[in-house]
């Protein structure tokens, strides 16, 4: 239960001074720009932009400045900005296919068309902090060493061609779920999920598939691809009446294969898990590829045993933003509450003390 | 995305307002700025921000779901002879939004001056684009990996 509090307004004022003061550290040290945090922080600004459920490099950084860095509080600034614009409505299903990668694995192949691209990750470093970082600009590549550019195949296309995974189709006859204009129902489709799992909270998700991998859940995942880059967004302006694209957006994307099964009057194949965040961020790609084949258990027909393949359990409990907003409120004035149990508590006793038996004799 | 010529009008359009939304709002400005003459035009729309859900298909090809939102600009002008261009631009830059929109119609007017200069700036534009693609591309290129690995399956188990 939550209570009207009146009063504290010089102390709540007072509090944002000091809040300011703090946030801005020692006026010794020059102060950080929301640029250098757009460019310095990327990934920071991607994680909060991806749990904030907004794509704006330039709100998130400086949502971040505000929030000293705390990237569920600036995820939380985002969702508030949101609620202040209107929304023109959606635009065309981005074709990630399409994407012009800054980085490629296929872990599980071996020779994979198009090739495979490290691009800039921290996979290979050794993990050491640098007491100072060496300035390393990169030596520049001419465009021409690239040849054409095109989009490459899916890997899974080509498990595909043998017939070795399931067939995503599409299905453009019903309308997306959308969590922002509906709560979700239970059980929810597919698309609900992978929603609910885009914005969820990096940690929480990441923690569900780490859970499927140590025995709370039979996951045998092979990722078949991971990548990220930049994909054109198309809509539909009412004007027009066909697609224009307005920009592009970076996105990392995770295509997991997983195991196998049998559908009536078919061969077995490889199940699969998908992924799919706004800006770079592979483990929350990875971990959602993991915990959208998990949340598949009800539907594919096998036993929900464990958390990760509870929809209700993992759907209800996956938005940072939500979790921050019901633990944290406990911080707020709670003693009408709390004067309500100690009564409870006193009447309880009176009872016990009034039914107590007569002391036993030792 | 197609970027093939074609005759349809509307595929023109398309084409270039997706190079005008993608170009570096300076890049444009110093377009807008080296054009002949700067067209009078009024407000149909005035730059506003808004947001867009953005959508996406499961396992890339299947079933539609909702990723998350992205902010964008919209905006709509009339130039003096009564062109309408459109400005819709990802982010909240009204000022790219309006060069948009101004340059849309003006790529509608009748053949002149200005009409061909904001067709030569879009095919700057787009060569722009295409170089910055390929640079990046090629950085990327120099990290390609060719890793010792065994085989996942490579035999077709198709009926």
């Amino acid at each position: 239960m939550s209570i009207t509090v009146r009063g504290g307004e010089e102390a709540i004022d007072a509090s944002h001074r000091l809040l300011e003061a703090r946030r801005r550290g020692d006026p010794a040290v020059p102060e950080l720009s929301a640029a250098q945090v757009r460019e310095q922080l990327g990934l920071a600004v991607d994680r909060a932009m991806a749990e904030g459920s907004l794509y704006d490099r330039g709100l998130a950084a400086q949502a971040i400045k505000q929030a000293e860095g705390d990237l569920v509080e600036a995820a939380f600034l985002l969702r508030a900005y949101r609620t202040t614009v209107p929304r023109l409505g959606f635009t065309e299903a981005i074709d990630t296919t399409a994407m012009l990668p800054e980085r490629r694995i296929a872990p599980i192949f071996k020779d994979l068309p198009g090739g495979q691209m490290l691009g800039a990750t921290y996979d290979y470093t050794h993990r050491l902090l640098d007491p100072e970082p060496p300035p390393a600009p990169f030596a520049g590549a001419t465009p021409e060493a690239a040849g054409p550019v095109g989009a490459s195949r899916r890997a899974v296309d080509f498990l595909l061609d043998d017939c070795l995974v399931v067939e995503e189709r599409p299905d453009d006859t019903t309308t997306p779920f959308d969590l922002t204009r509906d709560p979700i129902a239970f059980p929810p489709e597919r698309d609900a999920r992978l929603q609910t799992l885009a914005r969820g909270e990096e940690g929480f998700v990441t923690a569900m598939a780490y859970s499927t991998m140590r025995g709370y859940g039979r996951a045998h995942p092979m990722p078949a691809e991971l990548r990220s880059g930049e994909v054109v967004v198309e809509l539909i302006p009412p004007e027009l009446g066909y697609p224009i694209p307005i920009g592009a957006v970076t996105v990392t994307e995770c295509e997991m294969v997983t195991q196998f099964r049998e559908e009536p009057g078919e061969q077995p194949r490889f199940t699969r898990g998908y992924g799919l965040v706004f800006g770079r961020s592979e483990r929350k790609a990875i971990a959602m590829a993991l915990v959208d084949r998990a949340l598949q258990t009800r539907e594919l027909g096998e036993d929900v045993l464990y958390p990760a393949q509870d929809e209700e359990f993992v759907l209800s409990h996956a938005d940072g933003i939500d979790a921050a907003g019901l633990v944290q409120h406990l911080k707020l004035p709670h003693y009408v509450d709390f004067q309500a149990a100690v009564q409870l508590l006193r009447s309880v006793r009176e009872r016990v003390d009034a039914s107590e038996p007569e002391a036993v004799p030792a | 995305m197609s970027s093939q010529a074609t005759a349809d009008p509307d595929a023109e359009r398309r084409v270039w307002l997706g190079v005008l939304a993608r170009s570096p709002v300076e890049a444009l400005g110093q377009h807008w700025e080296a054009l002949p003459r700067q067209p009078a035009f009024v407000w149909l729309r005035q730059p506003e921000i808004a947001a867009v859900m953005v959508r996406a298909r499961a396992g890339g090809t299947g079933r539609r779901f909702n990723l998350g939102e992205m902010t964008v600009t919209r905006c709509a002008v009339r130039l003096e002879d009564g062109e309408v261009g459109l400005g819709y631009v990802a982010g909240r830059d009204k000022r790219h939004a309006a060069l948009v929109a101004v340059f849309d119609a003006i790529l509608q007017a009748p053949p002149g001056h200005v009409r061909e200069a904001a067709a030569r700036a879009v095919e700057d534009l787009a060569d722009l684009l295409d170089r910055r693609s390929r640079e990046r591309a090629a950085r990327v290129a120099t990290s390609r990996v060719d890793f010792i690995m065994s085989v996942a399956g490579n035999e077709a188990l198709c009926p």
